[in-house]
Formats: structure tokens, C-alpha cells, sequence
């Protein structure tokens, strides 16, 4: 019978059949099926770990599943923001010694875990990956069927290497036509959630398909996978085409499963978007879903701007940054932070001469830190300030004071707004003289 | 149980159930000191246990901090009745014993500081102001096993012990 992506991989990965016992006869799954399957990567971080290893304390199991397997990232409140945060990092940091996590990352070499896991090579096509972090999502672009979790499941995947999961109905959404200039997977994305809304894949997957998608960068999809936890999904899928195997083949460590969807593949809902149509976007708060052309927000002075995160923080996106901003200088009413992903992106940031765009330009760049994508640290605000933001959620308070305001853009759109001072699109500060 | 009904409506993030500024502490009687602050700022004072939150579609969307559900659980409120719950938050809820109740019925009917008396075994809800009783779907079995043991950790905790080695029942009903 045709398959969905994510009916497919979790099939594979039924605890009782698949890679250990080939003769087995394939077993089919369908949505609203309650099953365990194996997990191959299991992940937390430094505000979800403390939790998860508490709990798995609890279980009263003394080592984890796999060492390989369990991946701990500090990047959410480090370099420590204070006294509490170093306490819970410290507990990370021992457990992942005690335990012998091989991919265990700290500061110095560590990066915003979506963006270095895929960098790294431990996600691939045909995984299911299982993080305390809802925007695990993101390895979706490599084709993984990979989904966010509390810590206690997390726990319990670290104990066992299985989890148990409902299989979704799949939203299909097809992406025709030609991009028009300055949109990426950030605008195209928001736009995806303007039209389905915040809850319009709850439980589900979305399968993001069409030749639009084709021609997009891995960096592109990475973004649109991202963000799938913003309609509520549960995974944000692309096949594994051509595109995803030259990423691949440069990283993994692992050899991987190509997955693609069945012609006749039963969808729960089938969205067909132009792309032609759609113009850089803007998410205003307080909602991802509040998508609107950047025209429309021409008005709005701004305060902060952030480009990086887990959504908007790699190479790609810092190119795209830097060749708006280059020669202009950020606006006087304006502080605009820079957070390169990862260890590499800083380094080949730094290579390519982006890091000196954006200083001379009067930005500040970071070390790789979530930090101010949740409020953390490295750019909270106050109260009545507003900021343009690359990140994924513009929630009320999700940046600082509850009465402040996040935008959400692509980088493009950040880059510009930063040199004018309010929200602008790329074009404006291209025609003005440098 | 009885109690007063918290009535907030649709898509309630988890950065406002619990701010992420606190989420450098994850014991549950720390984190229930700034739940909903930043909607509800008279919440934590005012809470009492066996109180109910009601809400709208799609509540604890957003990030997958347990904080939020422990943060809920700690501050006294027995049980969440929602339209829907987003996938993670249900999920969460579920393994962390805070008991959870989908009934679109009860939260268009509930006005804030209502009286409501949860039946969690019989899955009912009736309403002390309008003596409206609600019936709401069962869960599927596997997930009713899990709230039964009082959570995903005693759950399998048993299941390692060799108590327990049968499959997940498939059943109808809201999944994670």
C-alpha cells in the first residue's frame, strides 16, 4: 500500500522488525497507530537535560542505551548566564562524563544544537531522532522523522533506545513556481504558517514537497523544517533527494536510508502555494502565524535586531545578512546582534570576511548561544522596546519583558531593518548609496 | 474534586505558562512561583488547589519545556480541560501525572470563576453554576495504563522490571 515519508521511516523502525531481523515480513503502519519504535539519536540540552537526567535517576537504570546515541548540547543559557544556569550545566557536563557521551559539546565547541547536528554529521536520512527540544524538527531537511519531546520521554529514549509515538496524518504542501528575489525558507515558511495557522498540523507531519522546494538550499530547508513545530506539527519532512545526499556524504559518519513519499500516498490535507506570490515576510506578534508581506510593516520602529538561532544561524544566512549590510551602518537607535551557529559557521564566517561586515557596521557578534532567541541572555528586552528577530517564536515575552515585541523576518529583512531602523525590506538599503 | 476555573483562550504558549527567564531552575515548587505571570499576574497568589485551567484550541503550544506542566502541577491546579492540546504538552502531561481533559463542550460553557467538579475516572465535568454535566472521550488504553502507574517513569520502571512486556493497544482518541 503507498506510504507517507513519516509512516514509512517509523515503520522501519518498529521495535520488534526492521534492521535486526530482515526476513521479517514488512509490517505497515497507519495514522492514529500507537506504536514503539527504535530511536537512533536521542538529544537534550542544558535547560532540558537536568530534568531528563533526574528523571532518568528515577528509572533506576545506571547507563544509557547507547553512549554513541545520546547527544547533550550546552546552548541555551551558556556561556552561563548566571549562577543557577552554571548549576545545571554542571550537572549536564557530569552526567555526560560520567556516562562517556561521545558527542557531548560544550562551550568553545559547542554550537545551537540544530544547527550542529546535521553540521556534525549525527542525523541522517531515515533516523528517528527524539530531542527535549521542540525544534528538533529541524533534521527533517535530511530527511529524519525527527520530533521534540519533554525530558521525562527523553529519559526514558536515554534508558531504553525506544519511544513510543502516534503515527500522524500527513499535511502535504507543494511549492510551485520561481522565488522572487530576497525570499528564502524563512518567508516561505511564515507564509506556510500564516495560511495553515498555529494549530493547523496539530499532531500531524508535514511533508514540504514540489519543484519549488528542488532548487532550495539544505540551508533554506533547515529553516522551513524548523519552524514545522510552529503549526503544531510533529515533523517538518522533505525527501531525500540529490541535494541531501551531497550534504550527507560530506558529514555523516553513518550510512543513511533515502525516504520519498508514494504517489498515491494518502494525505490528511493537500496545500499548493505559488511562490511567485510570495514576498519577504514579516510574523507580527504575538503569534508565528500573523504573516504578512514586509510592505505592510513599514511603519514599525524598531529597537533590536537579532540574526542567528536555530532557525536563521548558518553560513547562508549570514551571507545573505552581509550582503545587505555591507558598507551601511546599522541604525544609531539600533543594536543589532549577530549569532554565527556553530564553532564552523563563526570560523567560515570569519574566512569569508562576513564577521567584518557586520562589526564595521556597528553589530555585535556572538559566540553561539540561543540566548536571546527565548529571553535568556546576549539581547533581552525591556519593556515597550521591539525587535526584528531571525528566530522562530514571537510570543509574548518571549524575548524579555512581556510587554515587548519580537518580529520575526529572514535574515534579508533583519539585515535591512537593522540600517534603517524599522522594518524594511533589502531593496531600500541596496538603492541607497553606500 | 472541586474547584474554580482559570479560563484563558486559545494557542497558550509554554513561554507564558512558565517565562523562559526562570528556566534556570527546574524544581517544581521554584517554577510554580512565576506561572502564567506574565498573562495572569494575580494567578499565583490567587491559585488554590483543585483549581482548573480552561482553556482554548491548541494550549501549551510552542516549546517542549516540562517545566510547564510541572510549573501547573505545583502550583495546586488538578487538572487542565482544553479544546486541544499541543502534541508535546499533552505528551508531557501525561508523564508527569498532571491530568489533562479534551472538551471543547465545557470550555465554550465555563466562564472564569466558575466551580467545576472533576471526576478524573469517570471523565466527567459538571459545571456548579450551570449544573451542566460533560462527558469527555476516553483515552486510549496504552495511555490510560501510563496516568494509571501515575506517569511514564513508574510506567516503565514496571515494564523494565519484567512486569510487563505485552505491545501498545491501538485505540482511538487524541494522540502525543
Amino acid at each position: 500500500m503507498p506510504h507517507t515519508i513519516a509512516e514509512k521511516i517509523l515503520a522501519d523502525h518498529l521495535k520488534d522488525s526492521g534492521r535486526d531481523a530482515p526476513s521479517e515480513p514488512e509490517r505497515e503502519l497507519w495514522p492514529g497507530d500507537l506504536v514503539e519504535v527504535a530511536v537512533d539519536v536521542v538529544l537534550a540540552n542544558d535547560v532540558t537535560a537536568p530534568i531528563a537526567i533526574r528523571e532518568f535517576a528515577n528509572l533506576g537504570v545506571d547507563r544509557v542505551f547507547d553512549p554513541s546515541r545520546v547527544v547533550m548540547v550546552a546552548d541555551h543559557f551558556v556561556p552561563n548566564k548566571d549562577i543557577k544556569s552554571a548549576e545545571q550545566c554542571r550537572v549536564m557536563r557530569e552526567f555526560a562524563r560520567s556516562q562517556e557521551l561521545v558527542h557531548y559539546y560544550d562551550v568553545g565547541r559547542m554550537g545551537i544544537e540544530h544547527v550542529l547536528l546535521p553540521e556534525q554529521g549525527l542525523v541522517v536520512s531515515g533516523d528517528v531522532v527524539v530531542g527535549a527540544d521542540s525544534h528538533t524538527c529541524t533534521y527533517g531537511a535530511v530527511g529524519a522523522f525527527a520530533t521534540g519531546m519533554g525530558s521525562t520521554d527523553i529519559a526514558v529514549a536515554m534508558a531504553t533506545g525506544q519511544i513510543w509515538m502516534r503515527v500522524p496524518e500527513t499535511i502535504q504542501v507543494v511549492y510551485h513556481g520561481e522565488l522572487r528575489p530576497w525570499v528564502g525558507g524563512k518567508d516561505l515558511i511564515l507564509f506556510t504558517i500564516g495560511q495553515i495557522g498555529v494549530s493547523g498540523a496539530l499532531y500531524k507531519a508535514l511533508e514540504f514537497s514540489g519543484p519549488a522546494m528542488e532548487g532550495l538550499s539544505m540551508a533554506g530547508r533547515f529553516t522551513m523544517s524548523n519552524m514545522a513545530i510552529e503549526a503544531g506539527a510533529k515533523v517538518g519532512l522533505f525527501q531525500t533527494d540529490e541535494m541531501t545526499c551531497s550534504y550527507l556524504d560530506a558529514r555523516a559518519a553513518r550510512p543513511y536510508v533515502k525516504y520519498k513519499a508514494d504517489s498515491a500516498a494518502t494525505y490528511s490535507q493537500v496545500l499548493e502555494i505559488d511562490v511567485g506570490l510570495v514576498e519577504p515576510q514579516v510574523a507580527f506578534p504575538y503569534s508565528p502565524d500573523n504573516a504578512r508581506p514586509v510592505g505592510e510593516a513599514d511603519d514599525v520602529v524598531i529597537d533590536q535586531v537579532v540574526i542567528g538561532s536555530c532557525t536563521n544561524g548558518r553560513l547562508e544566512d549570514l551571507r545573505v545578512a552581509a550582503e545587505v549590510m555591507k558598507g551601511h551602518q546599522v541604525h544609531s537607535n539600533v543594536r543589532c546582534i549577530v549569532i554565527p551557529g556553530t564553532q564552523r559557521v563563526y570560523t567560515e564566517a570569519l574566512r569569508e570576511g562576513l564577521l567584518e561586515v557586520f562589526v564595521e557596521a556597528g553589530a555585535a557578534v556572538s559566540t553561539p548561544t540561543c540566548g536571546p532567541c527565548l529571553g535568556g541572555h546576549m539581547g533581552v528586552l525591556a519593556a515597550g522596546e521591539r525587535a526584528v528577530s531571525t528566530t522562530n517564536r514571537n510570543f509574548r515575552g518571549r524575548m524579555g519583558h512581556p510587554d515587548s515585541e519580537v518580529y520575526l523576518a529572514g535574515p534579508a529583512v533583519a539585515a535591512a531593518s537593522a540600517v534603517k531602523g524599522r522594518i524594511t525590506g533589502p531593496e531600500e538599503v541596496l538603492l541607497q548609496a553606500r | 474534586m472541586s474547584g474554580t476555573a482559570w479560563k484563558y483562550g486559545d494557542n497558550v504558549d509554554t513561554d507564558v505558562i512558565i517565562p523562559a527567564r526562570y528556566l534556570n531552575v527546574s524544581t517544581p515548587n521554584e517554577l510554580a512561583q512565576h506561572c502564567m505571570e506574565d498573562v495572569s499576574p494575580g494567578f499565583v497568589g490567587s491559585v488554590r488547589p483543585g483549581d482548573v485551567i480552561v482553556a482554548g484550541e491548541n494550549f501549551g503550544c510552542g516549546s517542549s519545556r516540562e517545566h510547564a506542566p510541572l510549573a501547573i502541577k505545583a502550583s495546586g491546579v488538578a487538572c487542565v480541560v482544553a479544546s486541544s492540546f499541543a502534541r508535546i504538552f499533552y505528551r508531557n502531561a501525561i508523564n508527569t501525572g498532571l491530568p489533562i481533559l479534551e472538551c471543547p463542550e465545557v470550555v465554550q460553557d465555563t466562564e472564569q470563576g466558575d466551580q467545576l467538579r472533576v471526576d478524573l475516572e469517570a471523565g466527567t465535568i459538571r459545571n456548579l453554576r450551570t449544573q451542566q454535566t460533560y462527558h469527555t472521550s476516553p483515552f486510549p488504553p496504552f495511555i490510560m495504563r501510563i496516568m494509571e502507574c501515575g506517569g511514564l517513569i513508574p510506567f516503565t520502571r514496571q515494564r523494565l522490571g519484567g512486569a510487563e512486556r505485552s505491545s501498545i493497544d491501538t485505540g482511538e482518541g487524541p494522540g502525543d
